[in-house]
This record gives structure tokens, C-alpha cells and sequence, in this order.
């Protein structure tokens, strides 16, 4: 198991990565009111069919060879539905893959969201050839990072050079911070 | 909160540099292994560890950091390959931020392999 959902949302993206997607949406938004956080990993890779999305869920699926079981979509799932949420996917083969996970934020067994910043800032700075939509948001509040607009002003400079990659783990951080107001959600 | 002007200015500053080399045959890969079993023992801090250290370090030039899915030694995890042209492939297994530090500063710094955090 993973010790907060910020890592089951890396893990769940690297699919989205495997799976060839160009775009990837990821947003975890909070409503501190009805008490439940959403998270939404969206991609336009490659789909599964209805025979491969019926058995994502089995950790025994997996198409990898170098071990029999898949773990990533089973550990979100898990997390979701011991925290008093729901967890869903939807695919389709050629169009892409969307996986919905909620979470009672009170629940005891909710574990923390953790830190979304490194999250993100590996999955941009890793693949550095797919574009990423992030959007956090608590309440009324919220900030969105598109790196498609990062691309158009860097006209080619990519995100792993040390000075860029070290302004977009500024930009998540210091919006997280004007987002929340550095709870711990 | 940051503005887009920021990112205009270290646009200019990276265009007027020549280090913005690709990736060729004489770099040095550090492969860190990002599926579920790494992810879960740990290696996001790990990634973070060797990034930081390379810029720090200026390494830049001739090392990338990437990733790769699970190499089936899930029980190793975090697990760090370093690829050097024309030498052996080395593993390191169950890193920690700490020993990643270790091996920037042995490893590619000096070319010391740290043996003892090598798979055997
Ligand atoms: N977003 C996606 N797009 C296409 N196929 C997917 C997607 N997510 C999961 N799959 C398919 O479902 C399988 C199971 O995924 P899961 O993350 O559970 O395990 P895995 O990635 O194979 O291994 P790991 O335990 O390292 O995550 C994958 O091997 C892949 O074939
Ligand atoms: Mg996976």
C-alpha cells in the first residue's frame, strides 16, 4: 500500500504515461463543506477494451512481464473505498481512460493527500513530452497548471533544465499554499 | 503567486546558454524505477534526491535522470540503475534520499562505485 494518495496519483498517471497519452488531466478538488475529496486522472492514451477494464481492478491483471500482478489501479481503489468514497474507471479503446476516486475527507481511514507538488512536479519533469493539465482545489479556491501553456513560452526549452524545473515546483508550491492556506488535507 | 514573466526571463537565460545539449552516447543515464512497487518503497523522494543533487552538483551536462517501469526486483525497490557509456551497467538497490546523495557524490562525482548498496 502507499502511505498517502498523492503517490496512488503518480502511480495511476504512469499508467496514463504507459498507455501513450499525450494529455493528462489530474485534479484533486476538496469540499471541505460536503467533506469529500475527488480526484479525477483523465488521459488520451491508448483505452483499454471492455474485457481489459472489467479486469483492471484484479491485481492479478496486468499486461506487464515482469511480475503477475498489477497493483496501481487496486491500491486507489482500496483507498477510496475504505475511506468511505467510491472509485470508478471508465475506458474506451482509442480514446482513453478516466479514473474517478472520492474520499470522505474525514474518514479515519482517509490517508493524507501528501505531497501533491512532488507529484506533479515529477510526472512534468519526467515526461517531458506529455502535456499535463493540474488542477487543485479547495472550496472556492483554486489554481490550475497547464503545461501546454509553459511550453508555448519556453519555445522549446524543456522542463528538466534545472532552472525551469525548479520554477514549476515553485509555481505548484506557492499556489498550493494560496489555494489552502497550507492545511493539511 | 508566480507570474508567467518569470518563466519568459529563464526562457531567455536557458536560449542564450549552450548547455542546452540533448541526450547523446556520451551521457549518463540514472534510472530510477517508478512503477507501483518503487513508488510504494519509496522512490519518489529518491527521484527527488538524485535531481536536486545533479543540478547541485552541476552535472546537468552530462547526466538525465529518467525512469522506468518495474525491472521485476520489486522486493529491492527503490531501485536506481546508472548507465555509463561504455561500462557495466550498475544497480543500486533499496535506496534512500541519503544514499542517493552517497552515490551522486561517489558514483558520478568520482567514479567510485559504493558497492556496498549494489545488487549482488
Ligand atoms: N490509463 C490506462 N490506459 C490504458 N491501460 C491501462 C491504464 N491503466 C491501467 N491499464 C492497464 O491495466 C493494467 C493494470 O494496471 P495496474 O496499474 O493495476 O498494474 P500495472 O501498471 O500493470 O503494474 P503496477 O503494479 O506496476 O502498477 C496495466 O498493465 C494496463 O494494461
Ligand atoms: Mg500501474
Amino acid at each position: 500500500m502507499m502511505t498517502e494518495l498523492s503517490l496512488n496519483v503518480l502511480d495511476v498517471a504512469e499508467n496514463s504515461v504507459k498507455a501513450k497519452a499525450t494529455l493528462i488531466e489530474i485534479s484533486v478538488c476538496s469540499d471541505t463543506v460536503k467533506d469529500l475529496m475527488t480526484i479525477v486522472i483523465k488521459d488520451n492514451g491508448c483505452g483499454m477494451d471492455e474485457e481489459q477494464l472489467k479486469r483492471v481492478c484484479d491485481p492479478f491483471y496486468t499486461t506487464r512481464t515482469t511480475r503477475k500482478v498489477g497493483l496501481g489501479v487496486s491500491f486507489f481503489k482500496l483507498a477510496a473505498e475504505s475511506a468511505g468514497g467510491e472509485f470508478e474507471i471508465t475506458s474506451e479503446k482509442g480514446v482513453g481512460t478516466t479514473v474517478t476516486a472520492t474520499f470522505v475527507i474525514s474518514s479515519i481511514d482517509r490517508m493524507p493527500l501528501g505531497d501533491m507538488t512532488s507529484t506533479m512536479h515529477s510526472l512534468i519533469t519526467l515526461n517531458t513530452d506529455t502535456d499535463f493539465v493540474y488542477r487543485y482545489r479547495v472550496d472556492e479556491r483554486e489554481f490550475v497548471l497547464d503545461t501546454r501553456e509553459l511550453r508555448e513560452i519556453l519555445e522549446g526549452v524543456p522542463f528538466n533544465v534545472p532552472d525551469v524545473s525548479d520554477y514549476i515546483r515553485e509555481y505548484l508550491s506557492e499556489n498550493k499554499k494560496e489555494t489552502d492556506g497550507d492545511i493539511i488535507l | 503567486m508566480k507570474s508567467l514573466e518569470e518563466l519568459k526571463a529563464i526562457r531567455e537565460k536557458m536560449q542564450g546558454q549552450v548547455g542546452l545539449r540533448k541526450e547523446d552516447e556520451t551521457t549518463t543515464r540514472v534510472v530510477v524505477g517508478m512503477a507501483t512497487c518503487g513508488i510504494a518503497s519509496g522512490a519518489r523522494p529518491v527521484l527527488n534526491a538524485f535531481v536536486e543533487g545533479v543540478a547541485a552538483k552541476g552535472l546537468n551536462d552530462k547526466v538525465v535522470v529518467t525512469q522506468t517501469g518495474c525491472i521485476g526486483l520489486c522486493q529491492y525497490e527503490p531501485i536506481v540503475e546508472i548507465m555509463e557509456p561504455g561500462k557495466e551497467k550498475v544497480t543500486y538497490i533499496k535506496m534512500t534520499p541519503e544514499k542517493a546523495v552517497e552515490v551522486i557524490d561517489k558514483h558520478l562525482v568520482r567514479g567510485q562505485i559504493v558497492a556496498e548498496y549494489t545488487f549482488k
